[in-house]
Formats: C-alpha cells, structure tokens, sequence
C-alpha cells in the first residue's frame, strides 16, 4: 500500500527541490563554499607551527637546511659550482617547486584519512580535504619564493614580464598537478593505504627526474631524442624549467643555453596536469560512495 | 513533503583485507576477501515538512545508519532517499572541533562545517556563545576546556544552523540536566517554528514525548509506522 503511494509521488511533478543527499558536485561544490574552505585553510596554517617556540620560522629554516645540504654536497664536493653559473640561485629556484609538489602531493593524499572523523559523521564536498591541502602547501611555498626573490635581487634580477608569467605558469602546473594526483591517490588511500607509501616513491624519484640538481643539458648528451622528449614531458620538469626561465636566468650573463620550446613543454604540462585533474575528480567521485563506511 | 525514502537499502561489504598484499593473498588461498551485512533491507516512508519522527529500535537495528543516508554521510545501494531544504545533523556533535583553536574560532569552522554561510554566523554569533553559557572562555583553546563545556559549545553550534530538516541523534548525552532541559525546549522550539525533526533516542520517553510520530525498525526493516507512544509500546513488547 505504502510502497505504491511512494512510487506515485516519485514519478510525481511534487518533487521540485528534492536533492539526493550525499551526491555533490565536486569541484565545483569546493568553490560554492569557498569560505568553508578559507577556513579550513586558516585553520591548517594557525596550527601546523603551534606550541612551537620558532613557529612559521620553520618555514624558513627547513628549506634553507635542504638547500645548504644540496649546495655544499652537489656545488662544492660535486663541484656543480664551476659548471653551472649562478648555482645557489639555479638549485633553490629548483628546490621551491619540488617543496611546493611534494608537500601538497603528500598532504593531500593523506588529507581524506586524516579527517577521518569529519568525513565519517558529517556530509560535506570532500574535495574540500585535498583542495585545502594543496592551498595551504601553496601558502607554505610563498616564504621560500620571497627567499629567492630577495636573492635574485642581490645577484642581479630584473625579470622581464614573459620571464614572470613563465613563473605564474610553472606554480600552477604544479599546484594543478598536484591538485589532481591528491584527488586520486588520497581516494584510493581511504580503502589501501599502500597509496601513501607509494607517493612517498614518486617524490623521492620526482626530485631526481627533473633538473632540480642538476642541469638539463647534462641528460640531453646521454639521453636519445625519444627519452629526452619523455623527460621533458614530465609536467614538473616543465615547471621546475619555467621557474629557472623566471628566476635564475636573468640572474646569469645568458651565456647559457635554456632547454628549447620551453614555452611548448609548458603547454603540454598545463594540459597534462588539467587532463590529470579531471581523470583525479573522476575517480575520486566513483570512490566517493565508500568513504564514510571504508574510513 | 521533506524527506521520502523508496525502498531503501544499505548492505556493508567487511572488508577483511586492508592492503594490495592481503587482497593478493587472501585471493590465492581462496580465502573470501569480504562478508556483507544487510543494515537496512527495503525500507520505505514518507516524512512531511513539519512532522517530527522518532526512529525506534535496539542497538544495531539500522537507525543510525539510516540518519546517516538522510544526511549523506552513507549512500545508499538500491533504493533512493530524496530531500527537500537544508539537512543537519546533531550527529555526534563537536566532530569538526579542532583542540587547537579557540572556542570563537571554532564555532566559525564548525557553523561554516554543518554549511552555514559567514553571514549567517556573524549573526547568530552571540546566540550560539550566550545559549552554550560559555562566554567567558570563548577565547580560550578548546584543549583547556571541560568536556562538559565542550559539548555544550559544540551541541550549541549545531542547533543555531540554519535548516529545514534536523536530525538528532542521542541528545540526552549533553551535558547537565538543566542543560539538557534547555536543549529538549529549544529543539521543541524549533519544532514548533515548522522544522521536520527525526530524532534517534534510547530515552523512550523523552523521544516519545518528543515526537508524533514512531518509525520501529528491527534488522534493518521498518516493522511498525504510527503514533510514537504506540511504538515505544511495541518496542518494549518485542
């Protein structure tokens, strides 16, 4: 009896604004509640250095450290110093965005498991975790880019405003990029946290597999053509080759040589990074369903 | 009409496998990688704007998981749960809270949490602070605060959002009894402003007082649909 009124109603013209519950829409959800997200965002940054006496001087500090390993293992004992002019600058502009990716990357995948408790009790747009992730590893990312700015000044920087936008292209190549991959290895974490693990994998070869530390003619005298253009497909390769367009070559007398179409790999990253974007929201809706019980 | 639920059901797949490695192994041996369970097993009901329904049954009837399809948390396997207007649940309150930030701080994520817009919070700021009785710690971290404090600034959040549909789960376990009374006038109050309520409760007679209407749901199936009193009857019966 019941069953039939039920099914009347539903074919009925009386379910204007009925939603289903739990069925979003996305992405896109994440920019309608924008302030929700702000907040979240404020949140991470006001308590990731609390009870801490250096508190966002962390910030510095640990890239600063990384970079003086890097500088005194790789510039002096390897001697990359001589060979590659302006090396302090080259290395760090390098550094900041492999920090960039590998903090928002990271985060981002394990952002789902670490709400845990929110996402298991109350519906809201759970893109919201990894987006927030990625933002507030963006935020982390401007300190170290005020680092280099300054540098660069000292040693000569006057950027022209194609060299700038390169800059702006290669952070969003990376924080698209990342934006995507956390989308998808944070969904598949909820269920197998082998994802985490396997991130950590990426970013340990992703610092290696773009000239962060070394310089891309180096690979282009042993690497074939084929390899060569694999390589340089690589979206952070892309950017990491952008920021040193930006930031370390005007800084140089430009005897040297950047990689060429510099301009068309960073096309091809952007559509590397949205393709990877989309496929990322794709699979993270599918597995959406199962969060709340997997958690 | 606010909430209609068509032959609804929710099957939970255990997993027993956590890891690519076990699912490998677990499959090579033969061994079954998961076993399911029927929490709910074609349910159906219609709630009216307005109506406000206890969900009635033993531990592990399905009540919960069924405030948790109406909310969005669960998706269902086969059937439809459909809504009208804006849905919040006083489920498990102080979910969002983070021990970190202060008690202003947190009732600004936590209302932004259950989909209020900062508007709205920059309203009823001062009712939420002054019905939670805590305005003198409202700057201070929520670390220092009593668990019974913290609930009250958590349950007091979630009754000022902005909504058509409330559901409540297990109020009676706020704070103190003068503070649980106050809570149990305001949901009237809010009942009587025309919200929908569905409330889950383990105090009969508080839900049963509370509430029009019963729904008694047992493994999972709807098995009495009427007045509320009636329903508390026929659960103690079972």
């Amino acid at each position: 009896m019941k069953r039939t009124r039920v099914t009347q109603i539903v074919s009925g013209p009386d379910l204007d604004g009925f939603v289903r519950p739990g069925q979003g829409a996305g992405l896109i959800d994440v920019f309608r509640r924008r302030y929700l997200l702000s907040l979240l965002v404020r949140k991470e940054v006001q308590v990731r250095y609390r009870g801490s006496v250096l508190g966002w001087m962390w910030s510095y500090v640990k890239p600063i450290t990384q970079f003086l390993v890097f500088f005194v293992a790789l510039g002096v004992f390897l001697q990359l110093n001589g060979s590659i002019p302006n090396y302090p600058v080259y290395l760090f502009s390098g550094l900041v965005v492999i920090n960039l990716f590998s903090e928002a990357f990271s985060n981002g995948t394990k952002s789902l498991v670490d709400n845990a408790p929110l996402i298991k009790k109350i519906y809201l747009p759970r893109e919201l975790f990894p987006v927030s992730s990625t933002l507030v590893a963006f935020i982390n990312f401007l300190p170290q880019a005020i680092v280099l700015a300054v540098v660069c000044v000292f040693t000569g920087w006057a950027p022209n405003l194609v060299q700038v936008l390169g800059i702006v292209l290669g952070v969003l190549i990376v924080v698209l990029l990342a934006m995507g991959l956390s989308l998808f290895f944070g969904s598949i974490n909820v269920s197998f946290r082998d994802a985490q693990n396997f991130v950590e994998l990426i970013l340990l070869v992703a610092t290696w597999a773009s000239p962060v530390l070394y310089q891309w003619s180096m690979v282009d005298k042993i690497l074939p053509d084929w390899l060569m253009v694999i390589y340089q497909l690589n979206p952070v390769t892309a950017a990491v080759e952008l920021l040193h367009a930006g930031f370390w070559f005007p800084t140089t007398d430009a005897e040297v040589t950047m990689p060429p179409n510099l301009w068309f790999f960073g096309l091809c990253a952007l559509i590397t990074s949205s393709v990877l974007l989309v496929v990322g929201q794709l699979v993270f809706r599918r597995l959406e369903r199962r969060f709340a019980q997997d958690l | 009409m606010a909430i209609i639920v068509t032959e609804l059901s929710k099957t939970f797949l255990l997993r027993h496998t956590h890891s690519l490695k076990e699912s490998v192994i677990a499959a090579v041996r033969r061994k079954p990688l998961s076993s399911s369970f029927n929490a709910l097993d074609e349910v159906s009901f219609t709630i009216n704007t307005g109506e406000s329904v206890a969900l009635l049954g033993f531990n592990g009837s399905g009540k919960s998981t069924l405030l948790k399809l109406i909310s969005g948390v669960l998706r269902p396997d086969r059937g439809e749960v459909l809504t009208r207007g804006r849905v919040a649940g006083l489920i498990e309150v102080g979910a969002g809270f983070h021990p970190d930030l202060s008690g202003r701080e947190n009732i600004y994520l936590n209302a932004a949490i259950l989909g209020m817009s900062q508007k709205e919070i920059d309203s009823r700021f001062d009712d939420i602070v002054e019905f939670s009785e805590i305005a003198k710690f409202i700057d201070t971290e929520v670390k220092h605060y009593s668990s019974g404090m913290f609930l009250r600034l958590a349950f007091s959040v979630a009754i000022h959002t902005e909504v058509d549909i409330l559901l409540v789960d297990e109020i009676l376990s706020v704070g103190d009894e003068p503070f649980q009374r106050k809570c149990l006038a305001k949901i009237r109050q809010l009942h009587a402003e025309g919200r929908t309520l569905v409330v889950v409760s383990h105090d009969l007679g508080m839900v049963a007082d509370l509430c029009d209407r019963g729904i008694l749901i047992d493994k999972g199936r709807v098995v009495f649909d009427g007045e509320s009193h009636e329903a508390v009857v026929r659960m103690r019966a079972q």
